[in-house]
């Protein structure tokens, strides 16, 4: 396969940046979206160009550190992440445009690269439980019923990819961090800190800079693990409950 | 790839894993709901469906003006009577509409703000643009200034009469008949209406959503039912101005 690539280049957080024009030859559709970069910064490097920066760790579709817009969708066209996108999703001869995910919140660091520790911030301030220290207790001790663990798990697949928010027109972090309330508040693990939970990560996501929800669903079409739009309305229940408690704090 | 991050150079990041809030005070609770996003929006879903209902109640009450003159200006006198001797004349009128003032002041209020927030929060788009949102949600932001820019019109023309040039107070029918026979008056008010079923459509759902009532098995059902409503107020609305327009109402 013979691509044309106009990828977004930027040095550095403060330079400007632009999309700059590649062609890149001999792409089998076997290789994944990043081995096709690979082969272009492999071209670059031989050439004593500068290679493209790119986030990736697992390479396989569960570690949520790739991300990059593709066409003007989060991880492309199909719903996967990044490395689990084939070439054989594209045609001889196609342009493609390559961005990176573009938030506020979300600053360039370089290239498609940017610092995506805002959501790091956001679990610090909640998405956690308390477990009592000493033995480990037994995995029965704690009986979930069924119906509440699919939900929770539904909610664990979220990989923190950051997907969502590329994908917002706001720049909303609201499926993101849904997916974290959601997994937790629905377990009896996670009831102790159920209303501070959603108080203080709700808090921390406005103080991030990330934009407010207008139910456009674009989140949950872009999202590789199918986290459901609905997630954001339970959350929403979850945070005005707190709030109607009175945050779950004492006095 | 070995990338360097700069967070630790750049003192106006914060540390990593430290949360920004401050901690332990009990909040009240319509300061942190009107403080956060989420809270807001809510704000926003309450005081729309409050317009909501009243619009359903509003657009019954017009389809009155079918059943003649004496009918609609009973019914308009009857609505300066109520609650009479308990409220002073036209003491529900007032009341009601110091309450929808309200409800209009906050959702405006909150939807300027979260849209500066949120125009914010993306300030670079993409150079590959492709198909969004619905029509319905894309328009949210400008079909409200449209309706707000409406519903001042609306007042002027049929409250206050002020823009109503045979307008006589104490006539409702006769005023209803007089702007419905100017074509700027009836081009005003079925794009309002057409605007306002846009609005409704994306609206209602969404604040099913906000309100946390969202789930995936009865999304078909809400969306229906935003639908329904949104078409019902917009045929009710519109069905005056067509009314006067061919004659049935004069």
């Amino acid at each position: 396969m013979r691509l044309t690539l106009r990828i977004w280049r930027q040095r550095g957080p403060e330079e400007p940046g632009a999309l700059t024009t590649y062609e890149v030859n001999g792409i089998s559709p076997e290789m994944s979206f990043l081995e096709m970069l690979d082969t272009l910064n492999e071209e670059l490097i031989l050439a004593g160009d500068e290679p493209i920066a790119f986030d990736h760790d697992c390479r396989e579709g569960i570690c949520g550190a790739c991300g990059m817009v593709i066409n003007g969708q989060a991880h492309g066209p199909e719903r996967t992440t990044t490395c689990q996108l084939h070439m054989r999703h594209f045609a001889d001869g196609d342009t493609i445009d390559v961005e990176p995910w573009r938030a506020a919140a979300f600053p360039v660091v370089k290239d498609l690269v940017v610092d995506r520790s805002a959501f790091d911030r956001i679990i610090g301030s909640g998405g956690f439980v308390s477990v009592p220290t000493g033995s480990a207790p037994d995995a029965h001790a704690t009986p979930v019923p069924k119906p509440v663990a699919d939900l929770a798990f539904e909610h664990a697949e979220c990989i923190g990819c950051g997907a969502c928010v590329a994908a917002c027109p706001n720049g909303s972090a609201m499926l993101f961090t849904s997916a974290k309330v959601v997994h937790l508040n629905s377990l009896p693990q996670g009831a102790p800190e159920r209303e501070s939970r959603v108080l203080d990560m709700v808090g921390t996501m406005d103080d991030e800079g990330f934009g407010g929800c207008t139910n456009t669903g674009e989140c949950a079409v872009a999202c590789p693990k199918g986290i459901p739009l609905q997630s954001i309305s339970r959350m929403n229940r979850e945070f005005l409950r707190a709030g109607l408690k009175g945050g779950g704090r004492a006095d | 790839m070995a990338v360097a991050i700069r967070t630790d150079a750049d003192p106006t990041r914060k540390p990593p894993g430290k949360p920004s809030r401050k901690p332990a005070r009990k909040p009240s609770f319509i300061g942190s709901v009107w403080r956060s996003t989420v809270g807001k929006k809510a704000v926003m879903a309450v005081t729309g469906l409050i317009m909501l209902a009243y619009l359903v109640a509003h657009m019954l009450a017009n389809l009155k003006v079918f059943l003649g003159p004496d009918d609609l200006n009973g019914y308009a006198h009857w609505l300066r009577t109520l609650g009479e001797p308990f409220l002073p004349h036209e003491g529900f009128l007032w009341l009601a509409r110091l309450a929808l003032l309200t409800t209009v002041v906050l959702h405006g209020v909150a939807a300027a703000q979260l849209s500066r927030r949120d125009l914010a929060a993306r300030p670079r788009g993409y150079a590959h643009q492709r198909r969004r949102a619905s029509y319905a949600t894309r328009t949210m932001r400008w079909g409200g200034v449209i309706l707000g820019l409406f519903i001042v019109w609306h007042v002027l023309d049929l409250t206050t009469l002020t823009v109503n040039e045979r307008a006589e107070p104490g006539h409702p029918y006769e005023n209803v008949v007089a702007t419905f026979s100017t074509w700027y008056g009836n081009a005003v008010y079925i794009t309002a209406m057409l605007a306002l079923g846009l609005h409704i459509r994306h609206g209602f759902w969404s604040a099913a959503q906000t309100l946390g009532a969202g789930r995936p098995r009865r999304d078909k059902a809400l969306k229906t039912a935003a639908n329904v409503l949104a078409a019902v107020l917009t045929c009710g609305f519109i069905a005056v101005p067509v009314g006067v327009m061919s004659g049935v109402v004069s």
